[in-house]
C-alpha cells in the first residue's frame, strides 16, 4: 500500500505497541477451584455438609460430571496445566503469566462454570452462587485487579436472584449478572423478570454464557449418543435464548437491558433473523407485544 | 409458462385426513370399535394447528372445509396453476405422533389405504410418501414392505422429532427396509412432542416451536451422520421437507470444524460431514427462509456448495409464499431448472421410473 499522505510517514505511525497502551478486555476466562474444598471457606457448616454428602445435585446421570465426556481434560487446552499443579484456570499467576501479561490485558471478565448455582435444590443454589461469588471476589479480583467476577445467581428462584443481584451490584469487582443458555423454561418467561428487572436497575448486563441446567433434552429430537453431536446442539441453546427474548417482549419491558452471548457461535444470527422474520409476518397475531421486526 | 414446458415436480403437498371417520373403513374390527366407542377423534398435529397461518394460505382457505381435504381445490389451487407434473403427498396426522405403537400403526396404514382410494386413484400426477409409525421401527418397517410393491409411493415419511435421535440403532429397521427398496427417507417438519422444543424448556409461542424446528433438523441430520447411518446404508439418502433452508451453511461450517478437531470420536465418519451431507441429503426448497435481498441469497446457494441439493416445493396448503410464484427472487435460472426437475427425478428413483 502506498503512503502519501505527510501524517501517515512510517515515523508517524502508531507503533506497533498501540495494543500494549491501549490493552485488551478478555470477556470469557473461566476460573476453576485448586482443589475441591477451594468453596469451603465461603460456605456455612450445613452446606458444606450438603456438598459432601450429596455433591451439587445437578441434572443428569454423574453425581459429579457432566453427561457428555469433553474431549480433553477439563475441556482445557492441554499447555494451560499450572506448572504448579491445579486445574488450568485455578492459579492466579499463571493466568497472569499465560493469557493477561501475554496478551496485554487490561481487563478479564470471569465465567465461572462450576454448576452449583444450577443445582435443583434451590436454597443449594442460593447458597452455592453467593460463595462462588465470594470464591471469585476473593481468590482472583483482590489478587489481580485486572479480573472482575460475574454475579451467579439461583437463576430458578428469582427473589434469592435479587437479592444476590442487590449485594453485589455495588461492588467494583463485579461486572455482570451471569445466566447459562440452558435454563429450566426459556429465559423471555415471566419468572425471570425480576432477575433483568434488577440488572437494568443497576446497570448491569446479563452474560448468557453456552451450558447451564440440562434440565431438558440438549435436542427436541432427544438425547444425543456422542460429544460431537452435543456440542453442536449447544449452540442452539443460545438462538433459542435470543428467540425468546425477543418474542416475549423482554427488550420492550427492560429498553436499557444489555444481553451478552457468550461461546455461543454467530454464524447463526442471520439465518435466525432471517427465519424469525419470514414466519414472524405469517403469525405476528400471536405476538403483539412485538412492535418491530424480530431482526431489528 | 409455455406449452412445452415439461412442467414442475412438486416434492411436498399435503392432503390433509378429514378426521379419524374417513380412516375406519381401512382398520379392523378391533381399532374400528375402539375409536367409535372411545370418541377419538381431533388427532390434528400440534406442530400444525387447525387454525393456524402456517397451516392454510388465507386465500386458500375456504369456508367449512378443512384444509387440504379436498382434491378439487388442491387441482385448481396448485396443480394446475404451478403446471404440475407430479407431485408427492404427504400426509401429516395424529397417527406419526400417537404414543400408543399399535395404535399409531393402525391410524399410519389406514392413511397410506385412503391415499391410495381418495387421492393417488384420482389424479395420475399424485404420489406419495408412505406413513410409517416411527415409534415403533419394527412396524414402520413392515408397513413399507406392505407398500413398496406400488411404484406411487416414492418415500418414507416421518416427523422430525421423534422417541429418539434418528442416528440410533433403535431405527435401523426402518433405514434398511427403505434403503433396500430404494425409497428415500422424509423428514418433515413436525414434532411428537416427547421433549420439550428447546433446550431450555416450552416456549411460549408457537412461532418459536416452528423457528426452533430448523435446529432440530440440523441436530437429526448431525446424528444420522456421526452415528454412522451412511456409511452403515450405502443406498440411503434422506431428504429434510419444510426445513428453512438457509441454515444449511451455517450447519455444515460448524460441523466441520468440530468434526475436524474430535472426529476420533467417531472414526466411523471418515469423510466429511459437508461431503456426505452434499451427496446424500436433499432439501425441498419450501419455506425458503431468504435473506431480504436476492444478492445475499444468491450468496446463501454458493456457500450450500451444490446444485443438486435443492427440491422444487410448494408446501401447499401450507402459507409460505404469496401469488403464483413459490419462489424468492435471486436464484440462479439454472439452479431452478435443476430444482424443479432433475433433482427430484435424481433423488426419487421410483419418480425416475414412471415419469421418463
Amino acid at each position: 500500500m502506498s503512503v502519501t499522505a505527510p501524517e501517515l510517514q512510517p515515523e508517524s505511525q502508531p507503533s506497533g505497541d498501540i495494543g500494549a497502551r491501549l490493552g485488551i478486555i478478555d470477556c470469557d476466562i473461566h476460573p476453576y477451584f485448586k482443589t475441591p474444598r477451594d468453596l469451603d471457606p465461603f460456605l456455612s457448616a450445613r452446606w458444606r455438609q450438603y456438598v459432601q454428602e450429596y455433591a451439587y445435585f445437578v441434572c443428569g446421570p454423574y453425581a459429579n460430571r457432566g453427561t457428555y465426556p469433553r474431549f480433553s481434560p477439563n475441556t482445557s487446552r492441554r499447555d494451560a496445566w499450572p506448572p504448579g499443579g491445579g486445574l488450568p484456570g485455578s492459579d492466579v499467576g499463571f493466568i497472569r503469566e499465560q493469557l493477561l501479561d501475554a496478551f496485554n490485558i487490561s481487563h478479564g471478565v470471569l465465567e465461572p462454570l462450576l454448576g452449583g448455582n444450577v443445582a435443583r435444590n434451590l436454597d443449594a443454589a442460593a447458597a452455592l452462587s453467593t460463595a462462588m461469588n465470594d470464591w471469585q471476589a476473593a481468590a482472583f479480583v483482590d489478587v489481580d485487579s485486572r479480573l472482575r467476577a460475574s454475579i451467579l445467581v439461583p437463576q430458578d428462584d428469582a427473589e434469592a436472584s435479587v437479592k444476590e443481584i442487590e449485594k453485589r451490584a455495588g461492588d467494583w469487582r463485579f461486572a455482570q449478572v451471569q445466566l447459562g443458555s440452558k435454563t429450566s423454561e426459556p429465559l423471555g418467561r415471566r419468572r425471570y423478570w425480576p432477575i433483568f428487572a434488577a440488572a437494568q436497575a443497576n446497570g448491569l448486563s446479563i452474560g448468557l454464557h453456552v451450558g447451564g441446567t440440562q434440565s431438558s433434552a440438549p435436542s427436541a429430537g432427544g438425547w444425543p449418543q456422542y460429544y460431537i453431536e452435543d456440542h453442536h446442539v449447544l449452540v442452539h441453546s443460545m438462538q433459542n435464548q435470543a428467540a425468546s427474548l425477543i418474542l416475549e417482549g423482554v427488550f420492550e419491558a427492560f429498553p436499557r437491558l444489555k444481553v451478552v452471548l457468550i461461546e455461543g457461535g454467530f454464524a447463526w444470527g442471520p439465518t435466525l433473523a432471517w427465519r424469525l422474520d419470514n414466519h414472524w409476518r405469517k403469525m405476528r397475531s400471536e405476538v403483539p407485544q412485538l412492535k418491530r421486526p424480530p431482526s431489528e | 409458462m409455455s406449452a412445452r414446458d415439461p412442467g414442475v415436480i412438486d416434492c411436498d403437498i399435503h392432503p390433509s385426513v378429514p378426521g379419524i371417520k374417513a380412516l375406519l373403513p381401512y382398520m379392523d374390527p378391533v381399532w374400528r370399535e375402539a375409536f367409535v366407542l372411545r370418541g377419538i377423534d381431533g388427532l390434528e398435529m400440534q406442530s400444525y394447528p387447525p387454525g393456524a397461518p402456517i397451516t392454510c394460505r388465507p386465500d386458500w382457505r375456504e369456508s367449512g372445509i378443512k384444509p387440504g381435504t379436498d382434491l378439487g381445490a388442491m387441482q385448481r389451487q396448485s396443480l394446475d396453476p404451478l403446471n404440475t407434473r407430479a407431485a408427492i403427498c404427504n400426509v401429516l396426522y395424529g397417527g406419526q405422533v400417537a404414543v400408543s405403537e399399535t395404535m399409531g400403526a393402525a391410524i399410519c396404514s389406514a392413511i397410506n389405504d385412503w391415499l391410495i382410494e381418495h387421492w393417488l386413484d384420482r389424479d395420475p400426477r399424485l404420489r406419495a410418501s408412505i406413513v410409517v409409525p416411527a415409534q415403533a421401527p419394527q412396524l414402520a418397517a413392515e408397513e413399507i414392505e406392505r407398500r413398496a410393491g406400488d411404484r406411487r409411493f416414492v418415500q418414507v415419511l416421518m416427523p422430525v422429532a421423534c422417541e429418539m435421535m434418528l442416528g440410533r440403532s433403535y431405527y435401523w429397521p426402518i433405514w434398511e427396509a427403505a434403503a433396500r427398496h430404494g425409497l428415500p427417507i422424509g423428514l418433515h417438519a413436525g414434532s411428537m412432542y416427547r421433549y420439550t422444543p428447546t433446550a431450555s424448556g416450552w416456549p411460549s409461542h408457537f412461532l418459536h416451536d416452528y423457528v426452533a424446528q430448523s435446529q432440530t433438523f440440523e441436530d437429526q441430520l448431525l446424528s444420522l451422520v456421526t452415528n454412522g447411518v451412511f456409511a452403515k446404508f450405502p443406498e440411503l439418502r434422506v431428504v429434510l421437507i419444510e426445513s428453512g433452508v438457509t441454515w444449511l451453511p451455517g450447519f455444515l461450517w460448524r460441523a466441520i470444524k468440530t468434526w475436524r478437531g474430535v472426529r476420533a470420536e467417531v472414526p466411523w465418519v471418515s469423510q466429511s460431514p459437508a461431503e456426505i451431507i452434499r451427496d446424500r441429503v436433499r432439501l425441498t426448497a419450501q419455506p425458503m427462509d431468504a435473506p431480504p435481498d436476492a444478492k445475499s441469497l444468491d450468496r446463501v446457494m454458493n456457500q450450500i456448495g451444490s446444485d443438486q441439493m435443492l427440491l422444487f416445493a410448494s408446501d401447499y396448503p401450507h402459507w409460505q409464499f404469496d401469488g403464483d410464484d413459490p419462489l424468492p427472487p435471486g436464484l440462479h435460472p439454472d439452479l431452478i431448472r435443476r430444482m424443479r426437475v432433475d433433482n427430484p427425478l435424481e433423488t426419487y428413483p421410483r419418480l425416475k421410473e414412471t415419469l421418463q
